[in-house]
């Protein structure tokens, strides 16, 4: 049903003839609703899992001063999908803050895209992600969880002229509380990355 | 900017003897959605974590859901997956979109995701 009520069970096994496992990865800022948004769409309840990672001073951009070893923990959830026999789709509420983006490409690399969630109250929180993401040349959307109390509604017009996104990236409204909503954000971006593959796959 | 600072690290000596004093996998070979199955049982003897993942992984589990039932770093989980299939008793089912973040899947796989959406 298309309420946020109902808590789907808890880990249930796989079908025996899944094979391919897929990843979207939903990124913003703290307390955007990654996790309520990755809750309303996955089959199971989200987990959450955690990589420790240890950086020799690579990867770190414009801080010289950083010499020797550093071992951070970065925490992200994860919820599910079995989009058929076949095919499960993994999909990951993860921090877009700044210190977090040596991460991406060994946790998240092959990722079909991402989601930046959008809460028009703290929009710089997004920036950082979208820039990263950018960067690394990985197809994503904006989606703004409108939140009830926000005091400002802002149109999308004017939060795509306030996050710089060009006209390419898909950008819509989205209540990550309700499925509905939240499983339409998963078909828009893999519409736009269809889109992007059929534009690839014509040209030579 | 905010310059980066170490978080809390958990308890790095307990992973070190999950891991019989190795930190690094020797491979990437598990990505997070690589999906593991047991070839076989558990047998007397095994360290318990192999017990867990074989018990876990008798129906396809992904690296990530193993270390969220595990409640161990995915970097760990990676390390005891390579020592199980090193001895035959998982396999791997690796994903296919996941050769480098700018790679495009085929358009056929993701008409399929696309499918799979709209029948939820
Ligand atoms: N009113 C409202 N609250 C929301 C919405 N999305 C999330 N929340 C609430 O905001 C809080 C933070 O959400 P959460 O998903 O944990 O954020 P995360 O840090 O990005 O994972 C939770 O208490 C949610 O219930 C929304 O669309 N509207
Ligand atoms: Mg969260």
């Amino acid at each position: 049903m298309d309420s946020a009520i109902s808590e789907p069970p808890s880990r249930t096994p796989l079908s025996d003839t899944a094979e391919t496992g897929l990843k979207i990865v939903v990124v913003g800022g703290f307390g955007v609703g990654k996790t309520t948004l990755v809750r309303s769409v996955s089959e199971i309840r989200p987990l959450n899992t955690e990589e420790v990672m240890t950086q020799a001073g690579v990867g770190v951009d414009e801080t010289s001063e950083v010499t020797g070893k550093t071992t951070t923990t970065v925490a992200f959830d994860f919820g599910r999908i079995s989009l058929n026999e076949r095919v499960v789709l993994y999909l990951f509420g993860a921090p877009g803050q700044e210190r977090f983006w040596f991460l991406w490409d060994r946790l998240f690399s092959g990722t079909l895209g991402a989601v930046v969630l959008v809460d028009t109250r703290r929009m710089d929180d997004s920036w950082y992600a979208i820039d990263r993401l950018e960067h690394h040349k990985t197809p994503f959307l904006v989606a703004v969880n409108r939140f009830d109390d926000d005091p400002f509604t802002h149109s999308l017009d004017e939060i795509r002229q306030a996050l710089a996104l060009p006209d390419h990236v898909p950008l819509i409204d989205c209540d990550a509380r309700v499925r509905s909503s939240g499983k339409d954000v998963l078909i828009t971006l893999v519409d736009h990355l269809y889109e992007l593959a059929m534009a690839q796959e014509m040209t030579p | 900017m905010t310059p980066r600072r170490p978080v809390d690290t958990g308890d790095p000596d307990r992973l070190y003897t999950v891991t019989g004093g190795r930190s690094r996998a020797d491979d990437d070979s598990f990505d997070l959605v690589t999906l593991v199955v047991s070839e076989c049982e558990p047998t007397a003897g095994m360290q318990s974590e192999h017990v867990r993942i074989l018990e876990l992984c008798r129906h396809p589990s992904a690296v990530v859901e193993i270390a969220a039932e595990l409640k161990l770093p995915i970097t760990v989980v990676r390390i005891l997956l390579g020592d199980l299939l090193a001895m035959g008793r998982i396999t791997a089912r690796h994903p296919r979109a996941a050769d480098s973040v700018a790679s495009m899947p085929d358009s056929a796989l993701l008409k399929e995701v696309l499918h799979g959406l709209r029948n939820l």
